[in-house]
């Protein structure tokens, strides 16, 4: 019974995970780029909110992180990102990846090494008994649901809506699209946009579920990115997939190490680590892969 | 008959001149242990190690077109090997921090088997997660001190002298060495298969260029690279760390070496670790604030100027201290009557 | 009234000029032809008009306004469509959704989803299937479907018979005249003479970057035509 809860349980961290993963893998489905900023940018979200909490008590107000962190997509992309998507691939690693180390430490800088949390009351620790041995969190839950619900919705933009048409046209091919009246520039913004629109949800979930500190960010990322590679690229439901299959792998992990009495350092983040590199040697195109890894 | 003798010729007249400036460098940094200071000498096996480190990424990134950023697993493994080859295996430090970089060259196989199905920015970040791989195994077992980290005790036992010059000669080693060896490798036929595939990967490859080869080449030289200088780094500090060993910090500052530096040249990383120790000094009351400063140095120079400190330079003076293009010389012929 | 006006454009194709002061002129309603050997610098004039090259030299005035510098995609806007050599359809999207994006930019008009099925009937039998599945004529009538539905005042068309058969041609150049007929002035570029000559109001050819020929579609004879397209 233990197992169907660690099952359970990776399950319910595996829809933190997707919301996390959902960003990075439409940033680089339309414009082929990889944000090494996300995690920490995620993190800005939850420092965000725990600044504006500190200063005037939790509020319903933390909503408007999310279309905060859209604008600082924007702007980030128009101004920045996109400039260095001209110069070729290295560029724009080695900006975003100079992004996240600022980031990082600015993180560090202002709000200290500390761990924080954002405290949601009561429904973070509420949860559904099952039996003796499992219990569903109300807030993972509530999570997870939040991931479905945001793939179902940015699904639906991306298949129906004009913005999701320009979207798809400009990551075919862009000139193309230009042709079309569609600027490519703005439409990286608002891909952008909606990416860390979507990263502030995760993180702020992610703030509201554990503690916290400045250096969770690239945790943040790897894990996204671990379940992108392993749901497949180019699906966003692969990615939902992805982020179950690592949860799972961590929580089992764990339980598997408690069982053998070993050290638990074998499972949780380094099983899920496993899992991944399992996945990449002998699927390395993920489990519903549309497109490929280049 | 021609009127023109053709030659093909590498070296200007500054690379003869930076030559022998060279020479007459490495003679004083050689001679350092007999009249610098112990915390000079210090700082000096740092920043010798991280121009070791820089002009291996700058292998990688610069002319590889890989961008890793999980280079700490060799810098953190390497580290770890020379404890595991000196203290239990008895092999003598100096010799283990060799020893423990052609380990890395083992070790970069199988770990390119699987970085290498990743491609551009999944690539980096697969490097990442195998750097934190290695750190997590390491951190589980006690053998190895676990996460608390672990003394190679074999190196406390040199004596202060012998092991701060051993160090420093070994750092030095590395420093030039990894000059050397990134120049050798650029001059090679393997040099000029990196340049066209840094123009063209894909034109490249239908030329018959074996792009695959090449770069696990690379990889392999940058993992003995960052392996041999890790050691030397954690023969000179004694105490490995296990987070410390394989931060990612360590990436950061090859990147932003390498970056504001100049990426893609020799010189570049030279003149980037310089940066770098400037700004550590000047900031060293700010805490990170230097880090950050240093991110946002190099987030500008990717911006504004790609090509780093050094491409300005060179824009200037047109001058190159590394020659490794070939050029053609034509020097006119005067025809003599002597029969074709 | 002229809708277009070239006036002494050069232009160049990565390093090297390929049009040296070209000067023309479309009227509104009108159909007019650019012939010219391969690399005589057609595909560049139509890429000059339509904004993805940059012009070194010269003036653009569509309706009076210079549009020399303008971004493709503000062009757009202004009324001009082009329909890229190559066809160009987005390969993962439906046939239906590369019209729905031709439709980003919703200028007025009376171009729509339906009406570019009524002029390609073709289309209808694959609007569902992703681009990449479309057979050459197919993505063709979509390019210029999909370039319609900007309702566009100026259609460039890129060598639209290249690569196609010939049976593929003829029933897309029919469609030309149905088209015109809706008031858009159509500016095409193409190798095969006789299409072209057929569908044009007017003619040019360039040959070398330069205007070697310019006259009325059917009085052109066919020793000068020879002469201007060859240089001979």
């Amino acid at each position: 019974m233990v197992w169907v809860n660690a099952l359970v349980q990776g399950i319910l961290l595996g829809g933190l995970y997707a919301l996390f993963a959902t960003g990075l893998s439409l940033v680089f489905g339309v414009m082929r780029l990889v944000n090494l900023a996300h995690g920490d940018l995620g993190l800005l979200a939850a420092f965000l909110v725990v600044a504006v909490a500190d200063a005037s008590g939790l509020s319903p107000w933390i909503v408007l992180v999310v279309p905060a962190m859209f604008v600082i997509g924007y702007v980030l992309q128009y101004v920045t990102l996109n400039r260095t998507l001209e110069s070729g691939e290295l560029a724009p690693l080695l900006v975003t990846f100079g992004l996240a180390i600022v980031l990082q430490n600015v993180l560090l800088e202002t709000f200290s090494a500390d761990s924080r949390g954002i405290n949601a009351g009561a429904i973070e620790t509420e949860s559904i008994r099952v039996n003796d041995q499992v219990a569903i969190g109300w807030f993972p839950l509530a999570t997870l649901v939040v991931s479905v619900v945001l793939l179902v919705g940015l699904q639906l933009v991306i298949g129906r809506s004009r913005l999701g048409r320009a979207l798809r046209a400009t990551a075919d091919d862009l000139r193309a699209a230009e042709l079309m009246g569609i600027d490519h520039r703005r439409t990286y913004a608002y891909a952008m946009g909606i990416a860390l629109a979507t990263v502030a949800i995760a993180g702020v979930f992610f703030g509201m579920r554990t503690t916290f500190a400045p250096s969770d960010g690239p945790a943040r990322l790897i894990f996204a990115f671990e379940a992108v590679i392993i749901g497949g690229l180019g699906s966003l439901w692969g990615t939902l997939v992805g982020g179950i299959v690592l949860g799972v792998a961590q929580t089992v992990g764990t339980q598997i190490a408690f069982s053998l009495e070993v050290s638990p350092g074998w499972g949780g983040d380094l099983a899920g680590h496993l899992v991944f590199l399992a996945v990449l040697a002998t699927r390395p195109t993920g489990l519903f892969a549309r497109t490929q890894a280049t | 008959m021609s009127s023109h003798d053709f030659s093909i010729v590498r070296a200007t007249s500054a690379s003869r001149v930076w030559a022998l400036v060279g020479v007459a460098a490495l003679g004083v940094l050689a001679a350092v242990p007999f009249w610098a200071t112990a915390g000079d000498m210090h700082t000096l096996i740092e920043a010798l190690t991280l121009l070791a480190l820089a002009q291996m990424w700058n292998l990688l990134a610069g002319y590889a077109g890989l961008v890793s950023i999980g280079q700490q697993a060799y810098i953190g493994l390497g580290a770890y090997g020379l404890y595991v080859y000196s203290d239990r295996a008895g092999i003598h430090p100096f010799l283990a921090v060799i020893v423990a970089g052609l380990t890395m060259m083992v070790i970069a196989i199988p770990t390119a088997a699987l970085a290498f199905r990743l491609r551009g920015g999944y690539f980096a970040i697969g490097t990442w997660v195998i750097a934190e791989v290695y750190h997590l195994l390491v951190a589980n077992f006690p053998e190895l001190g676990a996460g608390n980290g672990i003394t190679v005790s074999s190196v406390a036992q040199l004596g202060r002298e012998t092991r701060d010059r051993g160090a420093y000669w070994l750092a030095l080693a590395a420093g030039v060495g990894a000059i050397l060896l990134v120049y050798l490798i650029l001059r090679s036929r393997l040099g000029l298969a990196l340049t066209a595939i840094r123009d063209n990967e894909a034109g490249a490859q239908s030329l018959g260029v074996d792009v695959l080869r090449a770069k696990v080449i690379v990889y392999l030289v940058a993992a003995f690279g960052c392996g041999f200088a890790g050691a030397v780094f954690y023969l000179n500090a004694i105490r490995i760390q296990p987070d410390a060993a394989f931060t990612v910090n360590w990436t950061a500052y090859m990147l932003f070496i390498v970056v504001i530096g100049g990426i893609g040249t020799i010189e570049g990383p030279i003149l980037g670790t310089a940066v770098f120790f400037v700004m550590q000094e000047l900031l060293a009351d700010y805490g990170v604030w230097y880090l950050v400063a240093l991110g946002g140095v190099a987030v500008a120079v990717m911006l504004v100027s790609p090509g780093g400190l050094w491409s300005l330079v060179r824009r200037r003076f047109d001058v190159s201290l590394f020659p490794v293009q070939r050029r053609l010389r034509a020097r006119p012929v005067t025809p003599s009557a002597s029969p074709p | 009234m002229t809708l277009l006006r070239l006036e002494g454009v050069s232009s160049f194709y990565s390093d090297f000029q390929a049009l040296f002061g070209v000067s023309l002129e479309v009227a509104e309603g009108e159909t007019v032809a650019i012939i010219g050997a391969n690399g005589a610098g057609k595909s560049t004039l139509l890429g000059s008009v339509a904004g993805t090259v940059q012009v070194a030299g010269g003036e653009i005035r569509l309706d009076g306004e210079e549009i020399t510098r303008l971004e493709p995609h503000s062009r757009v806007d202004l009324g001009i469509s082009l329909v890229p050599e190559g066809r160009r359809i987005f390969p993962s999207l439906s046939a239906e959704e590369n019209l729905l994006v031709g439709a980003y930019r919703k200028r007025p008009g009376a171009w729509s989803v339906a009406k570019v099925y009524q002029l390609f009937p073709l289309l209808t039998r694959v609007s569902r299937n992703p681009g990449w599945s479309l057979s050459g004529g197919e993505q063709q009538a979509l390019a210029i479907g999909r370039a319609l539905m900007a309702n566009p005042r100026l259609l460039l068309l890129d060598e639209v018979s290249l690569g196609l058969a010939p049976v593929v041609v003829r029933q897309l150049y029919e469609t030309i005249p149905v088209i015109a007929a809706s008031g858009t002035t159509i500016l095409l570029v193409e190798q095969d003479v006789g299409q072209a000559l057929s569908a044009a109001d007017r003619v040019y050819c360039l040959l070398e970057g330069r205007i070697s020929l310019q006259g009325r579609a059917e009085e052109i004879g066919r020793e000068q035509l020879t002469m201007a397209y060859f240089g001979v």
